[in-house]
């Protein structure tokens, strides 16, 4: 993960973690997307890959996207894995056509601020549900989860990988 | 109410809360929990006895030194080996396996010989002989599952052919339950001169073992799925197997001699155990054995039926619910994974872990499984000793909540 947490501060949350609403973690829009992935498939034509994997649980996450002139013009993606690995790289996908590079690398850090996986405070207005980060806010329940964020973060880091891939091309 | 629920009061972390409700732990065949007997010998050796081993004349260094020993001695006793000298520590089955991969199969084996192992192994028995397979030119060959999950004896003499030199079996599945059937593949073994590498991790800690009995070259096991301490393990193995078998790690304790550019070895079991070994483990494990003993492995093992043809039933009450693994008692032990609809594992065991159920979800190192079963992941239920019937009422109460959240109802 990327911040720094210490062994002691990890333990002292995990120990703290208020039981809550199972219902706020399994959301019906992410059991929907769960259930009905939007985008899945592949990619014809030009276009970059990249694969993703828990090691530790088994899931796996496939994503093709199609970039032109630094937008993202398609995406695809295939997977197996828990509700919230397959429904965050469903939203993923959804969120992510139309936008160019840079509000990709905007979207993804919020969205990590959003799980706390990176510094800074949880960016959603709660008083306005989906104006920061749409449907994908669904998710934030799963920060309450520390051991399902890895869940959460999987296609993420597979975007990022597949988009350092485009860098590592153009330079 | 079962007979061994009075044993609950020895183990301290039982007491615990998790997310609001009793704690219902049933992860054993992960790691078992400790009793206070166990926690209380580590801790009394380190405030009383603590010193290396086999080095220095001082008080605390022989006593450290007979302390250590008499964990191996009560090891052996445990399993019927005739000399403690058969037991060589290790950190755990895992590395039991490896060492007789690298001590073992890679000065003996050469190309075209065979390995054979199971369907049903951990990666433990598998990865080591991958690695000792692309090292030698040996090759890999499993023996396949029977539609009731267990291992598939009617092709034992096709696979188990005149090139093969390495058997590998496992006594119990972490994953199905399933019992190996160690007697049958083992004289299929023999037939051919092939050695028997069994993988007794899970069988260990829940059935009787006589090694005398099961006439396998070689045992590999784990304290802490039997309520020792983490970090130690044992390799038994035949004494003139262990004879031939050439260490693996070099380093302090295991020599007699060491010259500039050759050393002699130290006698079996003290060759293989390089460096300063777990000590407090070792007396840990003792007193583990200790417990186990007094309760009786017969008794240990009839308790477990119980349990798990309780948890079985139970489970056949909850629509949609698979289970993979043998529905005859005498074929299995008690490691159940199933899946519950299209939930997913690891949602299962979040929703369980909300309710207080420890429940294990994933592939459980066990992907050659896994991809035979088609399956991607299961949750895993797994008993012991101090598994109650409250506990299965705990988790199936989780489970018709999991239905409802995932709108299965
Ligand atoms: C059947 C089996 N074999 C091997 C192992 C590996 O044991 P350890 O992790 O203690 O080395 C396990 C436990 O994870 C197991 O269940």
């Amino acid at each position: 993960m990327g911040n720094a947490t210490s062994a002691e501060a990890l333990v002292q949350r995990s120990r703290k973690k208020a039981p809550m609403a199972l219902d706020e973690l399994y959301r019906e829009v992410i059991l929907d997307h769960y259930r009905n992935p939007r985008r899945k498939g592949t990619l014809d034509g030009d276009h970059i890959h990249a694969e993703g994997q828990n090691p530790s649980c088994g899931d796996e996450f496939s994503l093709d996207l199609r970039i032109e002139e630094g937008a993202v013009t398609d995406a695809a993606i295939q997977g197996i894995g828990c509700s919230i690995s397959q429904a965050s790289g469903s939203m993923m996908a959804e969120a992510l056509v139309g936008k160019s590079l840079d509000e990709v690398a905007e979207m993804t850090s919020l969205f990590k601020q959003m799980m706390g996986i990176d510094e800074g405070d949880n960016p959603v207005d709660p008083d306005r549900p989906g104006s920061v980060l749409g449907d994908l806010e669904a998710l934030q329940g799963v920060r309450k989860f520390p051991v399902r964020v890895k869940c959460a973060d999987l296609p993420w880091t597979t975007l990022e990988n597949a988009l350092q891939s485009v860098e590592a091309a153009t330079g | 109410m079962s007979s061994l629920a009075h044993l609950i009061d020895d183990f301290p972390i039982l007491g615990r809360e998790i997310n609001g409700h009793r704690l219902a732990y049933l992860d054993s065949a992960a790691t078992t929990q400790k009793p206070t007997s166990v926690i209380k010998a580590i801790s009394d050796y380190y405030e009383n006895t603590n010193a290396n081993v086999h080095r220095g004349a001082h008080t605390l260094a022989h006593e450290a030194t007979v302390a250590y020993e008499a964990g191996r001695a009560k090891v052996a006793d445990f399993i019927g080996a005739a000399s403690p000298n058969e037991i060589v520590f290790t950190r755990g089955t895992s590395a039991a396996i490896n060492l007789i991969a690298y001590g073992w199969g890679l000065r003996r084996l050469t190309p075209g010989d065979r390995i054979v192992i199971t369907l049903q192994e951990h990666h433990s028995n598998i990865v080591p002989w991958q690695l000792i397979a692309d090292l030698t030119g040996a090759e890999l060959a499993y023996l396949e599952l029977n539609d009731d999950y267990t291992v598939d004896t009617s092709m034992l003499e096709k696979v188990i052919d005149d090139r093969t030199k390495i058997v590998g079996i496992s006594g119990m599945s972490n994953v199905t339950g399933a019992i190996g059937p160690v007697a049958d593949v083992t004289a299929a073994a023999r037939a051919v001169g092939a050695i028997v590498v069994m993988d007794g991790a899970q069988s260990v800690p829940h059935t009787s073992t006589a090694i005398t009995e099961l006439d396998v070259d070689f045992l590999a096991f784990s304290a802490h799925k039997m309520l020792g301490p983490t970090g130690i393990g044992a390799l038994w193995g035949k004494p003139e197997l262990l004879e031939e078998m050439s260490p693996v790690e070099g380093g302090g304790e295991m020599i007699t001699d060491v010259g500039l550019y050759e050393s002699r070895w130290a006698p079996v079991p003290h060759k293989f155990e390089a460096g300063t070994p777990a000590i407090a483990q070792a007396v840990g494990w003792g007193a583990a054995v200790d417990y186990l003993s007094k309760i009786g492995m017969d008794e240990v093992r009839r308790h477990e039926v119980e349990i798990t043809k309780y948890a079985l039933e139970r489970m056949a009450e909850i629509p949609d619910l698979t289970v993979y693994g043998p529905t005859d008692l005498d074929k299995r032990g008690g490691a159940v994974s199933f899946e519950l609809g299209d939930i997913h594992a690891h949602d299962l065991a979040t929703i369980l872990d909300e309710e207080g159920v420890a429940v294990r979800a994933g592939h459980h190192c066990a992907k050659p499984l896994m991809r035979y079963l088609e399956v991607p992941a299961t949750a895993r239920a797994s008993f012991y000793i101090y598994t109650i019937e409250e506990d299965i009422d705990q988790m199936v109460k989780a489970l018709w909540n999991a239905r409802k959240l995932f709108g299965l109802d």
